[in-house]
């Protein structure tokens, strides 16, 4: 029988041949992994589970990164909850701040994800880890706490769409627009409970960047996950980011889909034809090219996130931003991913680049995304970010508006103070 | 038996309870805020046994099992909507917070409406309109967990009752 990539890596964890979409199974966990909000709940689900010790120090990743560094008193307390469970516990992979970074940017660049792991993670944005050939997907505390204790979890094993990518974007288009376009066009439950597989002779043009960014927002078309096939970019990065721990370092297994999986639904995406492209407040799926966005004045753009703060995204806004100044009355805020890709920044020179435009370049941290602290808006204030959700109240007051756009246009929309094209850069 | 509120499609989990409320997970400090960024008298006026019903895609984007947390908290005694979506559908079971299926009823029932629901047969009887809805059956590994009284209370029997 026929299977898609996702479901032969979640047969293989099943310890079955074959699985199909609606069977429901038990698979072996690669990583379980939580941060400074859902890890006490999940610490405390724990406890009632009548399990002493987690199934594995090595799988269990715990990184405060939401409302660290602590940002109030209740922040700081859940933050010391889960330090001190991790040392009980004598959790490896506790992440501090000053090591710490932004969990979807962090773990893949501390080689503990690889190609054809299960990777359960209390974060809706787990399904970043798609980009690397694994099946990846956000779970719940409890759930979270079921698998600190059995390394082990059951899913629904789902079906999947297709998506065929091809031809080369063009300047100044990246995988947020790929993804924004594609949420777009099938909606904010377009893949509910779905795999989104993306493979074709296009994703030559992505970086791995693209594809985490793009793995990342598959949450916000309703997806289980999203996953990219392997090839040698996958490779060349997992060799770069290899994690010098045995439990690791073995892991990597390349599956790929049948050749007549069954797909409920198939698109071809021409990467060339793709504009740069903002969602509108207040849902990711209502998407405007950059053509069409009209006259939106801003008042604070945010440059970073689980989504867009990586390398590759700083570079970008360096580009745009260099020489020039974000304009007056605008508030430009940006926070790379991790230490090493803030460091990085400040060896490229981005770092000045940032600060002599008048931006503010701070430390690894989700804060602004989920209106957490580090850039909060007001009554009728207008962001521009490069984040992956514009709900209601996402980055503030609940008359707030929340534009999601690219590293480029939001860092071009900083410089005009409203919502501009980079093309014209 | 209670009344219900209605809400419209994608009703996403910020709204449910905004991260600015994440610095506790007690479910009756959550309910204080429960959807507040889109009905500010929710937590005012809901009453114990009160529902939710709502359009599809309900409970959509972060993980946060606060959302379900906060529904509890207010002791709302069902949520019913065509569809959910799945990190929340997941999170209900697991927090014990009752969920339904079912298109019919999330069209027909009216904010205000008098509604009781029996969890047994998933049926939702509208007392104010005198219709009676069938929900999606619930497939049976999810009912095998809610019998054993959610996900905690199943791994805590897997592994001998907790020796």
């Amino acid at each position: 029988m026929s299977m898609t990539m996702t479901q032969k890596i979640l047969a293989a964890h099943a310890g079955l041949k074959n699985v199909k979409a609606g069977q429901f199974i038990e698979t072996d966990l690669d990583i379980v992994l939580a941060n400074d909000i859902t890890g006490p709940p999940a610490v405390r689900e724990f406890a009632r589970m009548g399990v002493e010790n987690v199934f594995d120090i090595n799988k269990v990743v715990l990184v405060p990164d939401h409302f660290t560094p602590n940002k109030d008193v209740k922040s700081a307390e859940q933050c010391k909850m889960l330090r001190e469970f991790a040392s009980r516990q004598s959790i490896e992979n506790y992440f501090e701040v000053g090591e710490m970074g932004i969990e979807h940017a962090l773990l893949p660049e501390k080689g503990l994800v690889t190609a054809g792991d299960v990777v359960i993670g209390a974060d809706s944005h787990t399904c970043t880890y798609g980009a690397l050939g694994a099946f990846a997907t956000g779970i719940g505390s409890t759930d979270m706490a079921a698998g600190m204790a059995t390394g082990k979890a059951w899913f629904k094993t789902p079906s999947a769409i297709k998506f065929n990518l091809t031809g080369k974007p063009r300047k100044w288009v990246s995988g947020k627009d790929v993804i924004l376009h594609i949420i777009g066009m099938i909606g904010v439950d377009g893949a509910l409970y779905k795999s989104m597989e993306f493979m074709g002779s296009g994703l030559e043009w992505l970086s791995m960047d693209d594809r985490f960014t793009m793995a990342n927002m598959a949450i916000e078309a309703g997806a289980k996950n999203g996953i990219f096939i392997v090839d040698d970019k996958t490779r060349e990065y997992m060799r770069a980011h290899k994690n010098k721990n045995k439990a690791f370092s073995k892991r990597m297994r390349v599956f790929t889909p049948d050749k007549d999986a069954h797909y409920d639904q198939s698109f071809e995406i021409d990467l060339s034809k793709i504009r740069p492209t903002v969602s509108f407040p207040h849902l990711p799926d209502n998407t405007r090219v950059i053509d069409n966005v009209g006259d939106v004045r801003i008042d604070q753009v945010v440059i970073g996130s689980c989504t867009n703060g990586r390398i590759s995204d700083m570079e970008i806004a360096a580009k745009i931003l260099k020489g020039r100044k974000v304009a007056g009355g605008v508030r430009c805020i940006i926070f790379p991913g991790t230490q090493a890709i803030l460091l990085e920044c400040i060896k490229q020179g981005y770092a000045e680049i940032f600060i002599k435009a008048g931006a503010v370049l701070s430390t690894p941290t989700c804060g602004p995304c989920l209106g957490g602290h580090m850039g909060i808006l007001a009554a009728g204030e207008r962001a521009v970010s490069t984040t992956n959700r514009n709900f209601v109240g996402r980055m503030g007051h609940v008359d707030s508006e929340v534009y999601l756009a690219s590293p480029a246009v939001a860092a071009a929309s900083a410089v005009r103070g409203y919502i501009a094209n980079p093309e014209e850069f | 038996m209670g009344k219900a509120f209605k809400y419209g499609d994608n009703v996403d989990t910020d709204v449910i309870i905004p991260a600015r409320y994440l610095v506790t997970s007690d479910p009756e400090e959550l309910a204080v805020h429960c959807m507040e960024d889109i009905d500010k008298n929710f937590a005012g006026d809901v009453r114990p046994g009160d529902i939710i019903v709502a359009g599809k895609n309900f409970g959509c984007g972060s993980s946060r099992e606060h959302a379900p947390l906060a529904i509890k908290g207010a002791k709302v005694a069902c949520v019913i909507a065509p569809t959910f979506a799945r990190i929340f559908y997941r999170n209900s079971f697991n927090t014990g917070m009752p969920i339904l299926e079912s298109e019919e009823a999330a069209a027909k029932i009216d904010a205000g409406d008098e509604v009781e629901v029996d969890f047994a047969t998933g049926l939702i009887r509208n007392i104010t309109k005198s219709e009676v809805y069938q929900a999606e059956p619930f497939p049976p590994f999810i009912s095998k967990l809610i019998e054993s009284g959610g996900l905690a209370e199943y791994v805590k029997a897997q592994n001998g009752g907790g020796q």
